[in-house]
């Protein structure tokens, strides 16, 4: 048997305060899709950035074709043919898509014409269709994963990494990267696909290795053999973490936030939100589905009230806050979550407390200043509510976990007794037990009568807490669903059906 | 050139544009490497020190060896080495590019006027002559305006093509454009971007160094305290106004030499308007610029390098 193309032998990588790779190990074989499956701070990342040489494992030992290797540099592991598509793109928006191709791997001399030329032949021969002239600020997330990868075939890279790559991806084109990859892999070059998604995985991947808190706890496991189930409870470790949340008990009642023919141009005069209306009403979750960059960050900063509308209305409890600045916006009751939560939520270089009283301070007043005590009070009161796990009251925001990060955010935005609840991506890359209470929080506000506007490109997710679903598409609603009656294939279909 | 067979008028045309070829050289090399500088995603600011410390070494070189070539020679490398320190303050070490820059600009001052101060009245010169062009060179006033300049004027020529080749036609060029626009990209791709970034530090000191040692060699063709009078500020308009692209810069070299010339020449002309409102000019032309460049970023992306100012860091956990 011909050696693996990659051997990953008892990798250690440790960073302060955590063990990201506990002696995880991983082999692929030339020609195989293999999927790298684990949950959120697995340690898939890591592992795989030990192999792309972004990181120097501690301790273990990496070998490609038979043979050890050691990278200091991803310029390294590129030399040795591994090529990694990162989950935030390195590329540079005002170059063209040949320019970002070659950089780094060009002839001293530039022959543009030819050079495009090339590109454009190289994207034919995986089945990309690919205009090698256009700048990549005017691509779509997708076609930007395609000038990735097309970055890695252009330097002959033997083994592709792929770190999530369908998460800013249609189901549409993630059946198309399905079939590059098989393309790919049929030329005899090996694939690594992390992802958390099994239906992807069992659909394109022929091996799979699983981690579980940095170690691997199934290597190489051959998909046809196991079941979707089979792989959950691996990741997991017992299926009974996999839960869907109860349905809704109570009935929803008057209309909370209601939006009406909203447009917000964004910044570069593109519409972003076109005539959307939307309205949630108390005691229930309605959730927003689609692909990314399809206006939900215009449309949350818009009734939050960041983003100014070119028309239309926003009423929030009867108020109209249209023209209303975001204090007033809170004032009527208004809870929000942006989908930057350590940038728009929270201030990172700023204390835990300061952080936390950022909405509620006014009623900290003692005559014309801030009571500091009344501040910790209220900080502490809030940490021990949401089981935020911090150092001291002053360290800066940006010292506490992801997680940690957005229980205090929640807590904040939730202990103003708000009517509307708008949250943006609130459990986006955070680990089970920070989705788990994240969510949870969500459902108990719901139950108490609020209402919740929730934005999340995890559609298991939208079918386990929304009451009703909408789909966004270029910036309008395109679709409704009833979450218990929907199938994930339509509710699909209709996220990417406004692109046909 | 035959002065007697031309007008006063003629003459006095005539000296305006070859003092405005002057000084756009003068811009141009100094312009041309901030570019440079800025491509690479690092703001200079210290063309002004930079520029007089090209001046002190220019008149050095040049008149204790007698030759203007070897001025410029010195005042070049004295430029490049200067901007040393901005290239290991500001990228090796990641400090502020603005203060660090500023810093160039008042120890360079502070070093040439050190270092020059027993030659500020040496009477001693090392002139560059002016090159006539054959043929070209006796085209009437044409000829005596672009054609019978100092060989430093062709040598800017020559310098902005290549210039402009190896950013836009070379891998390396690719690689520094890549530096400035995105340095963690570049990175990743196999570029170093402290190398690179030192590189085009230095190189754009080395054209300021040079832009020095052509106003002490030719232009004023002396070396006195506050030579530079604020030129190398201009040059840092300049790289804006220019857009960030060689040919720009050029083009805007001549525009902004022609205000610099325009400014002791009003009163022959019979104009009565203040030279101190023509000598704001090219900074009016560059907020002018600026504001144009903020009204097309609604729809494009900003000429600006996007990383221009910001230190890298390579990413650490």
């Amino acid at each position: 048997m011909s050696p693996a193309a990659v051997e990953l032998d008892g990798i250690w990588k440790r960073f302060p305060g955590v063990i990201a790779n506990a002696g995880a190990s991983l082999t692929v074989r030339p020609g195989t899709v293999h999927a790298v499956l684990g949950e959120n701070g697995a340690g898939k990342t890591t592992l795989m950035n030990c192999l792309a040489g972004v990181y120097l494992p501690d301790d273990g030992a990496i070998r490609i074709d038979g043979q050890e290797v050691r990278f200091s540099s991803p310029a390294d592991a590129l030399a040795a043919g591994i090529g990694m598509v990162h989950q935030e793109f390195r590329l540079v928006p005002t170059f063209t898509v040949a320019e970002n191709v070659v950089l780094g791997a060009a002839p001293s001399i530039l022959d543009m014409a030819a050079i495009n030329r090339e590109v454009a032949a190289l994207a034919e021969r995986f089945g990309f269709d690919a205009d090698p002239e256009r700048p990549v600020w005017q691509l779509s997330m997708g076609e930007r994963q395609r000038v990735e990868i097309l970055k890695a075939l252009w330097r002959d890279a033997r083994v592709l990494i792929l770190d999530e790559p369908t998460a800013v991806l249609t189901p549409q084109e993630a059946v198309e990267l399905g079939a590059v990859l098989r393309r790919m892999v049929e030329e005899d070059r090996a694939v690594i696909f992390i992802s958390h998604k099994l239906d992807e995985v069992t659909s394109f991947c022929d091996e799979a290795t699983v981690l579980r808190g940095g170690s691997t706890v199934a290597a190489s496991i051959a998909i046809a053999d196991v079941d979707a189930g089979q792989l959950a409870e691996l990741m997991v470790g017992s299926s009974s973490a996999v839960k869907s949340l109860a349905p809704r008990v109570g009935v929803a009642g008057d209309v909370m936030l209601d939006v009406r023919k909203l447009t917000v141009t964004d910044s570069r005069g593109l519409t972003a939100v076109d005539a959307l209306s939307l309205e949630v009403r108390s005691g229930e979750i309605v959730g927003i589905a689609g692909v990314a960059g399809n206006g939900q960050r215009a449309l949350t900063d818009a009734i939050a009230g960041l983003e100014t509308a070119t028309s239309g209305s926003v009423t929030i409890n009867g108020s109209d806050v249209t023209k209303a600045g975001t204090r007033e916006r809170v004032d009527s009751g208004l809870a929000y979550i942006p989908e930057d939560r350590l940038g728009v939520g929270l201030a990172p270089k700023l204390p835990v407390t300061h952080n936390a009283v950022m909405r509620s301070y006014r009623t900290m007043r003692q005559g014309p200043l801030l009571s500091w005590d009344r501040a910790k009070a209220f900080c502490s009161d809030l940490i021990s509510r949401f089981e935020v796990k911090v150092g001291r009251f002053d360290d800066p925001m940006a010292s506490l976990s992801g997680g940690n990060l957005q229980r205090l955010l929640l807590g904040r935005e939730l202990s103003g007794n708000p009517v509307v609840v708008v949250a943006s991506q609130p459990t986006r890359g955070l680990d089970v037990a920070g989705v788990g209470a994240i969510q949870h929080l969500l459902v108990k506000q719901r139950d108490e009568g609020t209402g919740v506007l929730m934005i999340s490109e995890d559609l298991d997710e939208l079918l386990a807490l929304a009451d009703r679903i909408l789909v966004m598409s270029e910036g309008r609603i395109v679709g409704e669903f009833d979450p218990r009656q929907a199938s994930r294939a339509e509710i699909g279909e209709a996220m990417i059906g406004a692109h046909a | 050139m035959i002065l007697a067979e031309l007008t006063i008028t003629e003459t006095a045309v005539i000296g305006l544009f070859v003092a405005t070829i002057q000084f756009a050289t003068l811009l141009f090399l100094a312009g041309l490497g901030e570019t440079i500088s800025e491509r690479a995603g690092v703001l200079n600011l210290g063309v002004e020190g930079m520029m007089a410390i090209g001046a002190v070494f220019g008149f050095i070189g040049g008149v204790e060896s007698g030759s203007p070539w070897v001025g410029l020679l010195v005042g070049t490398i004295a430029g490049g080495a200067i901007a040393l320190l901005h290239a290991t303050a500001a990228v090796a070490l990641g400090a502020d590019q603005v203060v660090s820059g500023l810093a160039l600009t008042m120890l360079g001052l502070g070093l040439a006027d050190f270092i020059g101060d027993d030659y500020t009245s040496d009477p001693r010169r090392a002139l560059f002559a002016e090159v006539d062009i054959p043929g070209l060179s006796d085209i009437r006033i044409v000829g005596d305006v672009l054609f019978s300049a100092s060989p430093v004027t062709y040598m800017a020529i020559v310098l902005g093509v290549i210039a402009w080749f190896v950013l836009n036609r070379t891998s390396i060029g690719l690689g520094l454009r890549a530096v400035g626009q995105s340095a963690s990209t570049a990175d990743a791709a196999g570029h170093s971007v402290v190398g690179m970034r030192m590189g085009a530090v230095v190189v754009g000191g080395a054209l300021a160094g040079m832009s020095g040692a052509y106003l002490s060699t030719f232009v004023v063709g002396a070396w006195s305290v506050g030579v530079t009078a604020g030129r190398g500020w201009i040059a840092v308009a300049l790289v804006i106004f220019g857009a960030w692209r060689p040919g720009r810069v050029a083009a805007g070299a001549l525009l902004f030499g022609f205000t610099l010339a325009l400014q002791s020449r009003l009163q022959p002309f019979g104009v009565n308007f203040s030279p101190i409102l023509v000598s704001m000019l090219p900074y009016l032309l560059t907020v002018g610029v600026l504001v144009v460049i903020s009204i097309r970023a609604r729809n494009q992306p900003s000429p600006s390098p996007a990383g221009l100012g910001i230190p890298y860091r390579r990413e650490e956990r």
